[in-house]
């Protein structure tokens, strides 16, 4: 009995059964959304990510601050003349990850370097103003940037990202 | 879990593994090979169905915990920015809420089903006991997670059942010390209320194993009563009982769904919707419904002790009941006495249930002394005499008998199902009813183009009600749940970012400290809340004459009145759950110049005729004329009262438009889903018959 009926109406109870488990499966999946969804930043956390504005002004030359976008520290370094000149001096192809310290800077603006505080490692934060160039130094793993931000030592693999921001007036920027 | 599993896998990898951890063999002999009678109604699903709802009462937990903040000042605002901002976090938040109330509406039929076809009867009284203890943790967690949002009725429950602890003689006191961890309910109850509901529902799954290995090892009942005799008896579960749970699960989800997105707060309570506050306690005390048949053997009891031991003895004279019902008969279908008198203690229990909600005066506690005595009297004398005395009718050789003799018969089963619905309901609205009579008169019912399963907002009369609000009721009530930035997300009163930025950069924000260290006002941002018109409670008392301006955040869900008989269960079809706009709008434009006579209006009150006790001390808010409108409106008392409160109503529940779509999209699946596995299901038995 059970063979014989199955065997008349093969495709048809065939049929049935795939469509009953194909949304089943849809269901399934589309419940997962959500599910996974929710870990990704809620709302407040993606409006508290807004651009900031930082006033340069009490930043003196030679001297940084560190400014926090986004839960990220962000240093603005107000650099001398020879930290830029180390910068430019030094043959781009010569880097691990070739950029002109002009591509990390603003035109025109060229004695503020903004980059975000985080060594590309594992995280870390580099201390500034430490290491062989001048530059920030991560007491982590040893990796040693430049006076632009550029990887130059160590297990680093990419210089130091430049947050998005652009110049509101001449002594103040906007990040994010 | 029946013995060594003839199972093998023919891949060489998993037979490696099998050798080592016969895990595979163990599956396929509980879930695939594993002999169910064949016999089993619908009833037995309920089984598979509780299994499910604790996966998903977990699975939600362990999400919910991960944004949720323990923490007496934060617990609330914790609940409310999950619901607000987190993704999903509303629909999160909604299936576990309604998840508890559907676990214990899904466990009262499994018991009821395990007492009707006599499942706790020989060999069976380990599994039947295992579940009196699957029940009394699941009440423990129920009641610690109904604590965690930190509303008024969370901080009341915590604090009335764990002064059920005082009642011990002697040693009372220390222990509701020792469970509050303070001096009173406080954050440290919190604290450990919240480990301890993260905790339980993992012992409930640990026992809910053992369950399921005692299940196994005596096999399963059935509605004959009969064990399984030949192979005739019995099918295999996978696929003849898998394909029916799934069916009874879908089923089931579709009844879940209906309260996820159409009804999430009917079963709640709008008090939970006010932070909590040590210094009031709520009019009316009321649990969970789930928990209101014990609560009122508890209040049947003229003594505290008594009381007490009176409520947990109903509960744990459930792990007696093998023994108290010693008839050699197990299904009630062939004890014609056994079976009126189930039916019988159903309805005390309901009875029980509705009472539970009923202030205790009255003809209410006399009722509740002879059902306490009633439901006592049925275990205690009914079960054990009717052993002796009834003449069971013959039972069936064998199940496959018993599946032959049936003749269509699905009638019983249906009035059992409307029968299970009203009873739930009524539970539902004796809770209502408790609201009721609470002294202010019943606000007539208005239209909203929010209400019903399609609603939504009006964009223009949310607009005018933002303008009444910053015009208006902002001088003294805050709205600090609401930020700038909302005003321009879907599903709110429809501005653009830019709009929004603008709005916010009218309001003064307090920032700091700087690099001086100083606090410091900038103007807001879309990210900005708004600002409150106190900076605290003293402030804000002190200003308006002794009285505390309620933040109007949620004010459209934490207000709500007595819908009364029949219109409750109604409610429950038409979705009706605007009592709270309602009430807004009604109090609103309630004010009467002069009080009616003989009513005594206390100095620095105003007469409002929907006002709970009529005496409120906010003065009427609003005149005619008092806000322009620029879309031509009329500028009148009634259009005010009910702009804003659209606004306040969206203010509340920011994505009610996002839950309804979402809702009858997943209607329309699982109503398809249904229909698929009924037929797939057909299919499957159409072999077996």
């Amino acid at each position: 009995m059970t063979t014989a009926s199955s065997a008349d109406h093969p495709t048809r109870r065939d049929f049935l059964y795939v469509a009953t488990g194909a949304v089943a499966a849809v269901g399934a999946a589309a419940t997962v959304w959500p599910l996974v969804s929710q870990m990704n930043p809620d709302a407040s956390t993606v409006a508290a990510g807004a651009p900031i504005e930082v006033d340069l002004t009490p930043i003196a030359e030679g001297q940084d601050i560190k400014v926090f976008w986004r839960g990220k520290p962000i240093y603005i370094s107000h650099r001398t003349k020879k930290q830029i000149e180390e910068a430019r001096k030094v043959p781009v192809s010569s880097l691990p990850d070739p950029q002109s310290d002009e591509q990390r800077v603003k035109p025109g603006h060229d004695q503020w370097l903004v980059v975000v505080g985080i060594c590309t490692h594992l995280g870390c934060i580099p201390i500034a103003h430490e290491g062989a160039y001048d530059g920030f130094f991560c007491p982590c793993h040893g990796s040693v940037y430049d006076t632009s931000g550029r990887i130059r030592q160590g297990p680093a693999p990419t210089n130091l990202p430049v947050p998005p921001y652009t110049f509101v007036s001449d002594t103040k920027i906007q990040i994010g | 879990m029946s013995g060594p599993s003839d199972f093998q896998p023919t891949n060489p990898a998993l037979k490696w593994i099998e050798r080592r951890l016969p895990i595979m063999g163990l599956m396929h002999s509980s879930f695939v090979a594993y002999p169910t009678p064949r016999n089993l109604n619908y009833w037995w699903t309920f089984g598979a169905i509780l299994s499910f709802m604790l996966g998903v009462q977990i699975l939600t937990g362990v999400i919910l915990a991960m944004h949720y903040t323990p923490h007496a000042d934060m617990a609330f605002k914790s609940v409310e920015l999950i619901v607000r901002d987190v993704n999903y976090g509303w629909l999160l938040r909604n299936i576990h809420a309604s998840g508890a109330s559907m676990f214990f509406f899904a466990v009262y039929i499994h018991m009821f089903r395990g007492l009707y076809y006599g499942s706790y009867k020989e060999p069976r009284e380990v599994l039947w006991i295992l579940g009196v203890i699957i029940y009394l943790l699941m009440m423990a967690t129920g009641f610690m997670g109904y604590v965690l949002p930190w509303g008024q009725m969370s901080f009341w429950g915590a604090t009335v059942i764990t002064n059920l602890f005082s009642a011990v003689p002697y040693f009372g006191e220390s222990i509701v010390t020792l469970l509050w961890g303070g001096y009173a309910v406080g954050n440290p109850t919190l604290n450990r209320f919240f480990s301890l509901h993260y905790l339980l529902p993992f012992v409930i799954a640990g026992v809910v194993v053992l369950h399921i290995w005692a299940l196994h090892v005596a096999g399963q009942n059935n509605p004959a009563g009969v064990e399984p005799k030949t192979e005739k008896d019995t099918v295999p579960f996978t696929p003849y009982a898998t394909m029916k749970d799934m069916f009874g699960v879908s089923c089931f989800l579709l009844f879940f769904a209906w309260f996820i997105f159409y009804m999430p707060n009917y079963l709640g309570d709008a008090e939970n919707y006010i932070p909590a506050n040590p210094a009031v306690t709520p009019a009316h005390i009321v649990p969970e419904w789930y928990y209101l048949p014990f609560y009122a053997i508890l209040r049947s009891i003229p003594n505290k002790l008594a009381g007490v031991i009176a409520m947990f003895g109903a509960i744990l004279i459930l792990a007696f009941l093998p023994w108290l019902d010693s008839a050699k008969t197990r299904s009630s279908k062939y004890r014609p006495l056994a079976k009126q008198f189930f039916w019988m203690f159903v309805v005390v229990c309901i009875g029980l249930g509705y009472l539970g909600a009923q202030p205790p005066e009255g003809i209410y506690v006399i009722v509740g002394r002879i059902l306490t005595f009633l439901y006592f009297a049925y275990f205690l004398i009914l079960l054990p005499l009717l052993a002796r005395i009834e003449k069971p009718r013959p039972v069936p050789n064998s199940i496959a008998d018993d599946v032959l003799a049936k003749s269509g018969g699905k009638a019983p089963m249906v009035s059992a199902v409307i029968a299970v619905l009203m009873a739930g309901g009524l539970l539902v609205g004796g809770a209502d009813s408790a609201r009721a009579a609470e002294g202010g008169n019943k606000p007539p019912a208005q239209k909203w183009s929010f209400s019903g399963p399609f609603g939504k907002f009006d964009r223009g009369a949310m607009q005018r009600g933002l303008k009444v609000y910053k015009e208006v009721c902002a001088s003294c009530h805050g709205l600090s749940f609401v930020a700038f930035r909302n005003l321009a997300e879907p599903g709110g009163p429809g501005y653009s970012v830019a709009q929004a930025q603008a709005f916010a950069s009218e309001y003064k924000v307090k920032d700091g400290p700087n690099d001086q260290g100083e606090m410091f006002e900038r103007p807001g941002r879309p990210a900005d809340y708004f600002p409150s018109p106190f900076p605290n409670e003293q402030a804000a008392r002190a200003a308006n004459g002794g009285a505390f301006p309620p933040d109007l955040s949620l004010i459209t869900k934490a207000r709500s009145y007595g819908r009364g008989f029949p219109m409750f269960l109604i409610d429950f079809f038409t979705q009706y759950q605007e009592q709270g706009p309602d009430y807004v709008t009604a109090l609103l434009q309630g004010y009467e110049d002069k009080p009616p006579a003989g009513f005594n209006l206390p100095e620095g009150s105003y007469f409002n005729t929907y006002f709970p006790g009529h005496a409120i001390k906010m003065p009427k808010p609003l005149n005619d004329g008092q806000v322009t409108y620029d879309d031509g409106s009329p500028a009148t008392v009634a259009q005010y009262a009910k702009d804003v409160t659209h606004f306040l109503m969206w203010a509340a529940e920011p994505h009610m438009e996002a839950r309804k779509q979402l809702g009858l999209q997943v209607f329309v699946f699982l109503i398809l889903l249904t229909v698929l596995l009924y037929f797939t299901k057909k299919k499957v038995w159409a072999n077996a018959h």
